[in-house]
C-alpha cells in the first residue's frame, strides 16, 4: 500500500517540514534523549573491531607464544561493549516506537476531529478511500519514516564518520581503496533509483488500475453475467493483468539489481583490502590485526552508503504522504458560531426563508431568490426534477452549507444567531441514501437518542412499520447490521432510518426521498403514524412520488432554483400548470 | 499452496532449475572470498609472494563479476517466473469469479472475493519471487557458510554451530508471541477503518444528531487501542535485532577466544580466525532471511488458501437436457417455489404464462419477493420446485450464454462502469452505432445525451457519479433495449423516472417493442396499470392475478395500492 505514494514529490517543502516539526517539538526530550542513545550506541559498536584487532594482533604472535592475559583482556572488554551497544539499541528502539507512536496518535486523533469539523461539502469533493489513506496509510508512511529512518540517518552518519576516522587511524594509504568504490556505489545508486523510480510508480499505477477494475467488474458480475459478458470482460482482464505483471516485472528487473550490485561493490572492496593489505603486511606497514579491524571497519562503513538512496527515497514518501495529511489538517473547518449566539431553546418550528441565494460554486446559482415562510405544524412538499435544488434547500435550513445572500429565520430568530448544534438538534432528518452503522439494530435506532428505553424503542420500530421484521429476525433488535447488510434490503434500511428519526424529540422533520424504495401501502401507514407522532411538528418532505405527499399544507414546485408554482394539491391541479402534467402523466 | 507449485509453478520447472543453479553459483561466490582472503593471510603472505597476492586478488575480483551476474540472472528469473505465474493465477481466478453462480458469490460475498483477487494474488506473486531469490540463497548461504567454516577449522566451526539454536529460539520465540499480536493488530486496524469510513458516509447523519463529540470519543477509543497494540508488536519484534547482534559479537568473542588456543597450540591460524568473522556475519543474515521467508511463506499459504477455496467450486448449475414442450405460451412460469437459505421460503407456488409482447407488471411489498422471481427468471438462481420455461424449454436445459441472449435487464441499484455511455449502453456485444443511437432515443436519454460534449461518447465516472439517478436509470434502460431483446425485465426501473418520462417510455415500448415481452416490477400502480396482466405478491405469495380492472374488484391489496396512489379513480 506504501508504494501507491512512494514516489509522489512533495510540493510545499518546507510548510509541511514546519509542520511536522511542530508534533516533534511536543517529544523534544525525548527526541533529545533519542539522539544521545543513537550516537552512544554506535560509538560503543565501533570500538568492537578495534578491540578485536588488539586481541588478534594478541594471538598473530604464533604457536606457544599467544598473550592470552592481552586476548582475554580485549575479550572481555569486547563482551562488556558489544552487550552495552546492544542495550542501548534496545532502549532507542523502544524509545523511537513509543514516540512514533504518540504522534501517530496525536495526527490521527488531529485528523479524525478535522473531519468532523469539516464542512459537508467537502466529502462531496474528496473520495471516502482518499480521505481513509491518509488517515491509515499516509500517517503510518510518516511515522515508520520518522522512527524507522530518524535513527538510521542518525546512525548512519555516525556510523561512516566514525569507521572512516577509524580506518583512516589504522591506515591511510588503504582508505584510498574507498576513493574508487564510494563513488562507484553511489553512482550506481543514483543511476539505478533514477531507472527504477518510474518503473515502481508505474507499477503500482497498473496495480492500481487492475485493482480497480476487478472492483468494478465484481460489482457488476450479476449484470455481465446476463448480458453474457463473461468471456469479453475476461479479454479485458487480460490485457490490464498483462500489464501490471509486465510493469511488475520491469520494476523487478532493475530492482533486483541492487542488492547483488551493492554485494558486489562490498565483494570488490573486500578483494582491494585483502591485496593491499597483504601488500602492506609484506612492507611492514600493517599488523594482521589491523587488517582484520580494517575490514570489519570496511564492512561497517558501506553499508549505510549503500543504504543512503533508499533512505532518502524513504523521507522522499514520508513527506508526500506529510504533505497529504497536513493538506486536510489546513483545510478551512465550518466557521465558528458567532460569539454572541445563543442556544436555540423551545423549538416551536417556524421557518422562514428571505430572498435566499446559494450556489456550490460562485458561478452558477442553485437557488435563485428564494423566499417561504412556514408555520410550526405544516407539512411542507417539495417537488421537481432531479437537480433542480431540493436537496440543497435542506443543506441551507440545516447549515451544512451557508447562504450567499439572504437570511434564514427560525422561530424568528436568524441561524446565525444560535449555535449550530442547537439548531441541528431542532431537525430531524431522514435521507434517501441511510446511514446504517456496524452494530445493532437498537443501537443504530438510539443513535440520536442514548437514553430510549425499550419500550420507546419498540414504539418507533412499530409506526415505522419495521418492528415485525426485527422479531422475525433470530437475533431481534440484537441483531448486528454489519456493513454489507446482506440480508437487509434498501427500503428496509429506510425504515430503519424512520424509526430513528421517530425517537427523537425534534420539532422539525426533514424526510428527503426517505421512502423512495418502500412501497406505498407501508409508505401510507408509516405516514398515518408520523402523522400521529409528529402532531405538532414541521415537516419538510421531498418525494418523487406525487402520492406520498398529497395531503401537504404546502406544496412547492421547484425549477432551476426557484419556485414556480405552490399552493396544496387541489390548488395546484386547479392550475393546470407544472403541477398538473407531472400529476397526469401517471395516467397516461 | 500445494496446487500453487503442482498446477501453476509446474509449467516454470524447468526455467527455476536454470533460476536455482544461477543463484547456487552466485551465492557460492560469496562464500569464497572470505576464504581466500584467510588463505591469502595464511599462506600467501608467509611465502612473500607479491604476484601470487596478485593472483588471488584477482580471482577475488573474478568471483565478484561471477556473483553479481548470476544473482542478477538468477533474480530476474524469478521475477520473470513470478509475473507469468501470478498472471495465470489471476487470470484462472477472475474467469472463475465470473462464472460463479450467484449464490456462491452471496455466499464469499464480493469484498471478500475482490480481496481474493487483489491482495491475496499480490501475496502469492511475491512469495514467488521470494522463494525463488532468498528461499535458495539464505539456506545456501546458512549450509554453504557452515559447511566452508568446518573445512576452514571444524573446532572454530563448532563454536558457531552452538550459536545457531540459540539464534533460532530466540526467533521463534518472538516470533510465535509476536505473530498473534499482528493479527490482532490487523483485526484492530480493520476496525480503525470501519469506524472512519461509516463516520464519513454517515457525515449528514452525524452531524445533524450533533454527535460529532459522541463520534471524536468513540474514535479517540480505537485510536488508542491501535496504537497500543502497534507499539506491543513492534517492541516484540524489536528485540531480534539487538539480540541477533548479542549473539553475532558473542560468537565472534568465542571465536576470539577459542581461536586463541588454537593457535597456540598450533592446531588453527589467524587468517582463518578473520575469515570466521566474516562467515560469521553471512550466516547470521542468512537466518535472519530464513525467518523473514517463513513470515512470507505462511502469509502466502493463507492466500493460496483463499484462492484454492474459490478456484475449486463446483459448476453449481449443471444443464440436464430437457426436450421442448408444445406451448401456446412463450415465457411460462410453473407452480414456483425458492428459497434463499432453503429454509424459509421467499416465493411459494407462483405461476403465470405470458404470449410474444404480453406485459406483466408485478407488484407487490418491500421483500415480497419481486425481484427474487426475476432473478429466478434468469436462472441467476435455481428454482427448488416448478419449473420455468422459455418457448417451451426449461430454462435449466439452455446453456446459460444463450438464454441470457433472450433477455434485456435493468436490475435493482444496477451497475454503471466507467466507461464511455456508447460502450455502457454496447457492451461489448457488437451493437452498430445505429442501434445505440436507437436505443439512447427509445430510453428517453437522448436530450440530455446530445448536451454532453462528446454525446454518446462522454465518458462516465466510477458508478456513473456525474449522472443524476435519472440520467442513470435511462442509461441502464438503453442498454436493455439495444439488442432488440426477446424478454424486457425491468426491476424498479422507473422509481427514478418522473411520471412524464416514465409515461412517455411506455409509449415508445409499445410502438417498437410490440414483439418483446415485457416484465416490469414497479412501486407505482400507474407503470403497470396498462399491463395485459398483473401479479400481486406478498410474503412470497400470489395474492392476486390479472388485469388492472379485474384486480381492482377482486383484490384488495392491489385496490388499496392504487387508492392510494392516484385517488379513487
Amino acid at each position: 500500500m506504501r508504494h501507491s505514494q512512494k514516489f509522489e514529490k512533495p510540493k510545499n517543502r518546507k510548510g509541511t517540514l514546519m509542520q511536522l516539526g511542530g508534533y516533534l517539538m511536543r517529544f523534544k526530550w525525548r527526541l533529545l534523549v533519542a539522539i544521545l542513545l543513537t550516537i552512544g550506541s554506535n560509538l560503543l559498536a565501533l570500538v568492537g573491531p578495534l578491540l578485536s584487532g588488539y586481541a588478534i594482533d594478541a594471538i598473530e604472535l604464533g604457536v606457544g607464544q599467544v598473550n592470552f592475559s592481552r586476548v582475554f583482556y580485549f575479550a572481555f572488554w569486547m563482551v562488556g561493549f558489544y552487550l552495552a551497544s546492544a542495550g542501548l539499541s534496545y532502549i532507542l528502539e523502544v524509545l523511537m516506537i513509543t514516540i512514533s507512536r504518540k504522534v501517530t496518535y496525536a495526527m490521527r486523533k488531529d485528523v479524525f476531529n478535522k473531519l468532523l469539523d469539516l464542512p459537508i461539502g467537502y466529502f462531496d469533493v474528496h473520495q471516502t478511500g482518499d480521505v481513509i489513506s491518509r488517515i491509515s496509510y499516509d500517517i503510518d508512511t510518516v511515522n515508520s519514516s520518522l522512527s524507522d529512518d530518524l535513527v538510521q540517518v542518525s546512525s548512519a552518519v555516525i556510523t561512516v564518520l566514525g569507521s572512516f576516522l577509524m580506518m583512516l587511524a589504522i591506515s591511510p594509504k588503504l582508505v584510498l581503496i574507498f576513493v574508487v568504490t564510494v563513488p562507484l556505489s553511489l553512482l550506481m545508486s543514483k543511476y539505478l533509483v533514477k531507472k527504477t523510480r518510474p518503473l515502481f510508480s508505474r507499477r503500482s499505477g497498473k496495480l492500481g488500475k487492475l485493482n480497480g477494475f476487478v472492483e468494478e467488474m465484481v460489482s457488476g458480475q450479476r449484470t455481465l453475467k446476463v448480458y453474457d459478458q463473461e468471456e469479453s470482460t475476461i479479454k479485458r482482464f487480460d490485457i490490464k493483468n498483462k500489464e501490471a505483471v509486465e510493469a511488475y516485472y520491469n520494476a523487478e528487473y532493475y530492482g533486483s539489481m541492487i542488492f547483488p550490485m551493492v554485494n558486489f561493490i562490498n565483494n570488490i572492496s573486500l578483494s582491494f583490502i585483502s591485496v593491499f593489505g597483504a601488500l602492506l603486511y609484506l612492507a611492514g606497514e600493517m599488523t594482521i590485526g589491523k587488517i582484520s579491524s580494517f575490514v570489519l571497519y570496511s564492512r561497517k562503513f558501506a553499508g549505510p552508503i549503500n543504504e543512503m538512496a533508499n533512505i532518502m527515497s524513504d523521507l522522499q514518501s514520508a513527506l508526500a504522504a506529510a504533505e497529504r495529511v497536513f493538506d486536510l489538517l489546513n483545510e478551512l473547518s465550518e466557521a465558528p458560531d458567532a460569539k454572541e449566539a445563543v442556544p436555540l431553546a423551545d423549538v416551536k418550528g417556524d421557518i422562514e426563508l428571505c430572498n435566499v441565494k446559494f450556489g456550490y460554486n460562485p458561478q452558477q446559482l442553485i437557488i435563485n431568490d428564494l423566499s417561504l415562510k412556514v408555520t410550526a405544524g405544516e407539512l411542507i412538499a417539495i417537488v421537481g426534477e432531479t437537480g433542480a435544488g431540493k436537496t440543497t434547500i435542506i443543506n441551507l435550513l440545516m447549515r451544512f452549507y451557508d447562504a450567499d445572500a439572504g437570511q434564514i429565520y427560525i422561530d424568528g430568530t436568524e441561524v446565525h444567531d444560535v449555535t449550530r448544534d442547537s439548531l441541528r438538534k431542532a431537525y430531524a432528518m431522514v435521507l434517501q441514501d441511510t446511514w446504517i452503522f456496524y452494530g445493532n439494530i437498537f443501537e443504530n435506532l438510539t443513535y440520536g437518542k442514548e437514553n430510549a428505553t425499550m419500550e420507546e424503542v419498540v414504539a418507533a420500530a412499530k409506526a415505522a412499520r419495521i418492528h415485525s421484521f426485527i422479531t422475525h429476525l433470530p437475533d431481534g433488535y440484537e441483531t448486528i447490521l454489519s456493513d454489507e447488510g446482506a440480508n437487509i434490503s434498501k427500503g428496509q434500511k429506510q425504515l430503519l432510518s424512520i424509526a430513528r428519526a421517530m425517537l427523537l424529540e425534534a420539532k422539525i422533520l426533514i424526510l428527503d426521498e426517505a421512502t423512495s424504495n418502500v412501497d406505498t401501502r407501508t409508505e401510507k401507514k408509516i405516514q398515518e403514524a408520523m402523522r400521529n407522532l409528529m402532531k405538532d411538528k414541521t415537516c419538510f418532505v421531498i418525494a418523487h412520488r406525487l402520492s406520498t405527499i398529497q395531503n401537504a399544507d404546502h406544496i412547492l414546485v421547484v425549477d432551476r432554483g426557484e419556485i414556480v408554482e405552490t399552493g396544496t394539491h387541489q390548488e395546484l391541479m386547479r392550475m393546470t400548470g407544472r403541477y398538473w402534467q407531472l400529476y397526469q402523466a401517471q395516467f397516461e | 499452496m500445494k496446487q500453487i507449485f503442482s498446477v501453476y509453478l509446474k509449467p516454470f520447472y524447468h526455467r527455476m532449475l536454470f533460476g536455482v543453479f544461477f543463484k547456487f553459483t552466485g551465492s557460492i561466490m560469496d562464500l569464497f572470498l572470505p576464504y581466500i582472503l584467510a588463505y591469502i593471510i595464511d599462506n600467501v603472505i608467509p611465502q612473500n609472494n607479491k604476484t601470487e597476492i596478485y593472483y588471488w586478488g584477482v580471482v577475488m575480483l573474478v568471483c565478484s563479476i561471477i556473483g553479481v551476474a548470476f544473482n542478477i540472472i538468477a533474480n530476474r528469473m524469478a521475477a520473470r517466473v513470478g509475473s507469468d505465474a501470478t498472471e495465470v493465477i489471476r487470470h484462472d481466478l477472475f474467469t472463475r469469479v465470473m462464472y460463479l453462480s450467484s449464490q456462491q458469490m452471496d455466499r464469499i460475498t464480493k469484498p471478500s472475493v475482490i480481496s481474493r483477487l487483489t491482495t491475496d494474488t499480490y501475496n502469492i506473486h511475491q512469495m514467488i519471487i521470494r522463494i525463488q531469490r532468498l528461499g535458495i540463497r539464505a539456506p545456501i548461504m546458512l549450509i554453504g557458510g557452515i559447511v566452508v567454516t568446518m573445512t576452514l577449522d571444524p573446532v572454530l566451526a563448532a563454536v558457531l554451530i552452538g550459536m545457531m539454536p540459540i539464534m533460532v529460539i530466540i526467533i521463534t520465540l518472538v516470533s510465535k508471541k509476536s505473530i498473534p499480536l499482528f493479527g490482532a493488530l490487523q483485526q484492530t486496524i480493520d476496525r480503525f477503518v470501519r469506524l472512519v469510513r461509516e463516520d464519513i458516509s454517515g457525515i449528514r447523519v452525524i452531524k445533524a444528531l450533533s454527535k460529532t463529540d459522541y463520534e471524536k470519543a468513540r474514535f479517540e477509543v480505537i485510536n488508542g487501542e491501535v496504537v497500543n497494540r502497534e507499539k506491543t508488536a513492534r517492541m516484540t519484534i524489536a528485540v531480534i535485532q539487538p539480540a541477533m547482534n548479542v549473539c553475532l559479537n558473542l560468537g565472534l568473542v568465542c571465536v576470539v577466544l577459542v581461536g586463541a588456543y588454537g593457535v597456540n597450540n598450533g592446531t588453527t591460524e589467524v587468517g582463518k580466525i578473520l575469515a570466521f568473522m566474516t562467515y560469521f556475519a553471512i550466516i547470521l543474515q542468512a537466518v535472519l532471511s530464513v525467518s523473514s521467508i517463513f513470515e512470507t511463506w505462511t502469509k502466502a499459504t493463507a492466500s493460496a488458501d483463499r484462492i484454492n477455496w474459490v478456484l475449486a467450486l463446483e459448476e453449481e448449475l449443471t444443464i440436464p437436457a430437457g426436450e421442448q414442450k408444445a406451448s401456446d405460451y412463450y415465457l411460462e412460469v410453473a407452480d414456483v417455489s425458492f428459497s434463499y437459505n432453503k429454509k424459509e421460503p421467499n416465493l411459494a407456488n407462483i405461476s403465470f404464462a405470458l404470449k410474444r409482447g404480453e406485459t406483466l407488471g408485478i407488484i407487490g411489498e418491500t421483500g415480497a419477493g419481486k425481484s427474487t422471481l426475476l432473478k429466478l427468471l434468469m436462472r441467476l438462481y435455481d428454482v427448488d420446485d416448478g419449473a420455468i420455461y422459455i418457448d417451451g424449454q426449461n430454462v435449466k436445459s439452455i446453456p446459460p450464454g444463450k438464454l441470457h441472449q433472450h433477455f434485456g435487464v435493468v436490475f435493482q441499484n444496477d451497475i454503471i462502469f466507467e466507461a464511455s455511455i456508447e460502450e455502457n449502453i454496447g457492451l461489448e456485444r457488437n451493437l452498430s452505432p445505429a442501434e445505440i443511437e436507437k436505443a439512447i432515443l427509445y430510453a428517453g436519454a437522448k436530450a440530455f445525451v446530445d448536451e454532453k460534449a462528446d454525446r454518446s461518447g462522454e465518458a462516465l465516472t466510477i458508478k456513473g457519479a456525474n449522472l443524476s439517478g435519472g440520467q442513470k436509470q435511462r442509461i441502464l434502460i438503453a442498454r436493455a433495449l439495444a439488442a432488440q431483446p426477446d424478454i424486457l425485465i425491468l426491476d424498479d426501473a422507473s422509481s427514478a423516472l418522473d411520471y412524464k418520462t416514465d409515461a412517455a417510455f411506455r409509449k415508445v415500448i409499445k410502438e417498437h417493442f410490440g414483439e418483446t415481452t415485457i416484465i416490469i416490477v414497479a412501486q407505482r400502480v400507474s407503470s403497470i396499470l396498462h399491463a395485459d396482466h398483473i401479479l400481486v405478491l406478498e410474503n412470497g405469495a400470489a395474492i392476486g392475478y390479472g388485469k388492472h380492472a379485474h384486480l381492482m374488484a377482486t383484490c384488495d391489496v392491489y385496490r388499496e395500492i392504487s387508492c392510494s396512489q392516484m385517488g379513487e379513480v
